[in-house]
């Protein structure tokens, strides 16, 4: 089941948690053993604490569910002085999610990371939908992604997975930028902008009016854009979006992915994570794969 | 340790909007203290794709029950309360930090607004058992939507505000005499947020210890999502994992 993402990061099977998900992994631990899953990506953190947005920052949608928690997070150094030392020693691949309001802040910010040697990679985060400044800037055009990728890359020598956003017109060139760039895979999909309206009170549903869409709803969208971009790039392409058994997470795999993140399912069923693991095994042994990898691209027709 | 199991529905008492809930595990329950809540997965229903957060109305550890006192407000919750007995039901269970028991002697008042009362059933059985003998006070609307009241009354004095008169002194649970004629060491609340802060209001004017239930939308119940924060002093804190009981020293109300 192992997958080899390059650069040192090589995963014992497929299944990672998507950041902003799993906490820690320490809030999943009574449902799920971590030696089950490829790897778990920690909540995005940024190089100084922030507070993030005001309550509510969640509403539900049919099959989903609507956030705008904001990044809340309490820096890079607090995760390395205090949380870092709690759970480098999961028996699993620990990912940080590294996300930032300017390039500074991501290149310093990976610099520090750099140094912790348990941590195998970062997934920068130019995609999220819900800070002014959360990224997204540099996410959202060509040359912002090659700046971005291209100056922490230098200050960043391991697994550099860049987290794509889908509220872009052409999300292929965005990844063959972030390549180009410097980046050892590329994952996608962070979450669709979306809104939704109390129609009786007459007022948003969320503190920011808008928020990032995911759940299960997402889930032909991201399929599509990681299909586009399996097409277009060399590197290996993460694939997440509403997955939420293992056949959605096989179905990934036939459209490029060579990983896959359980995102949002992971709070409707927190034990789903291993469960999907243990189905895509299951998938192999029913279909004559040898190995998960046999998977990647394999779609017929 | 928290566990995620299929109870089986054994029991069902209906109140108008809101139902009763005894559900049964096949296995030992896990420790529960009073104040803390369950996740349930409501199945079949297109709408509602997160779970429900409940609060524990009561445990019977002998029998592996738990029960849960459900007003029917939305799509998710009609849901389960149309679930008919021998239905499973999926919880993620125990969540959350209960309420802190009182000692022995102290004077103590458990004050609900409406469902909200659901939780203060089982902690004040909890605090009958250790000796301490709780006082009620539950405000509602009007007569009906104060539930079990007979329940609660085998337990401890139960007093009683409606706020059209029809069921013991009429207005707000903050407006009832008990305030002016006695004085209780520790007040713990559940119900409205603004009834919440009106009860906390009176608890911090008499400097008189108060613990608080917050009722905040949540996704995952776990602290994972960082969705249903409430801003503290101390900064933006997950209901579900650093509350849903906060002493209101900690909050910024």
């Amino acid at each position: 089941m192992t997958i080899d993402l390059g650069r040192g990061l090589v995963l014992r099977n497929p299944v990672m948690t998507a950041s902003g998900t799993f906490g820690y992994g320490e809030e999943y631990t009574d449902f799920v053993d971590l030696a089950q899953l490829g790897g778990i990506i920690v909540k995005g953190t940024t190089l100084n604490p922030r507070q993030g947005n005001p309550y509510p920052r969640m509403a539900e949608t049919p099959s989903g569910m609507l956030n705008c928690v904001g990044l809340q997070n309490k820096g890079v150094p607090y995760f390395i002085n205090t949380i870092y030392p709690r759970i480098k020693d999961f028996d699993t691949n620990v990912l940080l999610n590294l996300s930032g309001s300017t390039l500074e802040d991501y290149v310093r910010g990976a610099e520090m990371i750099n140094t912790l040697d348990k941590i195998p990679a970062i997934e920068l985060n130019v995609s999220c939908p819900n800070v002014k400044q959360g990224g997204m800037a540099f996410g959202v055009t060509c040359a912002g992604i090659t700046q971005v990728v291209s100056e922490v890359r230098k200050v960043y020598h391991k697994h550099l997975m860049v987290k794509l956003s889908p509220n872009v017109t052409n999300i292929a060139e965005i990844a063959l930028a972030a390549e180009a760039a410097g980046a050892d895979s590329v994952s996608l999909i962070n979450t669709l902008m979306g809104m939704a309206i109390d129609a009786e009170r007459r007022q948003p549903k969320l503190s920011m009016v808008t928020g990032g869409l995911s759940g299960a709803c997402v889930k032909p969208v991201a399929l599509r854009m990681v299909w586009q971009v399996a097409k277009a790039v060399k590197i290996p392409v993460v694939g997440l979006g509403g997955i939420s058994n293992a056949t959605d997470a096989v179905e990934f795999m036939l459209a490029g992915a060579s990983a896959i993140e359980i995102g949002t399912a992971n709070f409707i069923d927190p034990a789903i994570s291993a469960k999907v693991a243990d189905g895509m095994r299951d998938y192999c042994e029913r279909h004559g794969f040898q190995k998960v990898s046999e998977l990647i691209g394999a779609l017929e027709g | 340790m928290k566990q995620i199991a299929d109870f089986t529905l054994v029991g069902k008492e209906c109140y108008g909007t809101s139902v009763l809930l005894r559900l049964r595990d096949e296995q030992p329950l896990p420790e529960i203290v009073p104040g803390q809540f369950v996740q349930v997965r409501v199945d079949d229903s297109p709408s509602t794709y997160l779970r429900r957060p409940i609060s524990i109305h009561d445990v019977d550890v002998a029998n592996h029950e738990i029960s849960l006192l459900v007003q029917m407000v939305g799509e998710g919750t009609r849901h389960l309360g149309a679930a008919n007995v021998g239905d499973q039901l999926n919880l993620v269970l125990p969540l959350g930090n209960g309420y802190t028991l009182p000692t022995k002697g102290e004077r103590v008042l458990l004050v609900g607004g409406g469902i909200g009362i659901a939780p203060l059933y089982y902690l004040a059985k909890t605090m009958a058992l250790k000796g301490v003998k709780p006082t009620f006070l539950l405000g509602g609307k009007k007569a009906a939507d104060l539930v079990r009241v007979d329940a609660y009354s085998s337990i401890g004095e139960t007093l009683i505000t409606t706020e059209d008169g029809s069921l013991g002194e009429k207005g707000m649970v903050t407006m009832h005499s008990v305030w002016q004629q006695r004085q209780f060491d520790k007040i713990y609340v559940c119900g409205p947020k603004r009834m919440m802060m009106a009860v906390a209001d009176i608890a911090r004017a008499n400097n008189v210890w108060c613990e608080v239930s917050l009722e905040h939308m949540m996704a995952c119940g776990l602290g994972a999502c960082l969705c249903c924060v409430e801003d503290t002093v101390e900064g933006n804190l997950c209901v579900c994992k650093e509350g849903p009981v906060f002493n209101t020293r900690r909050l910024k109300w």
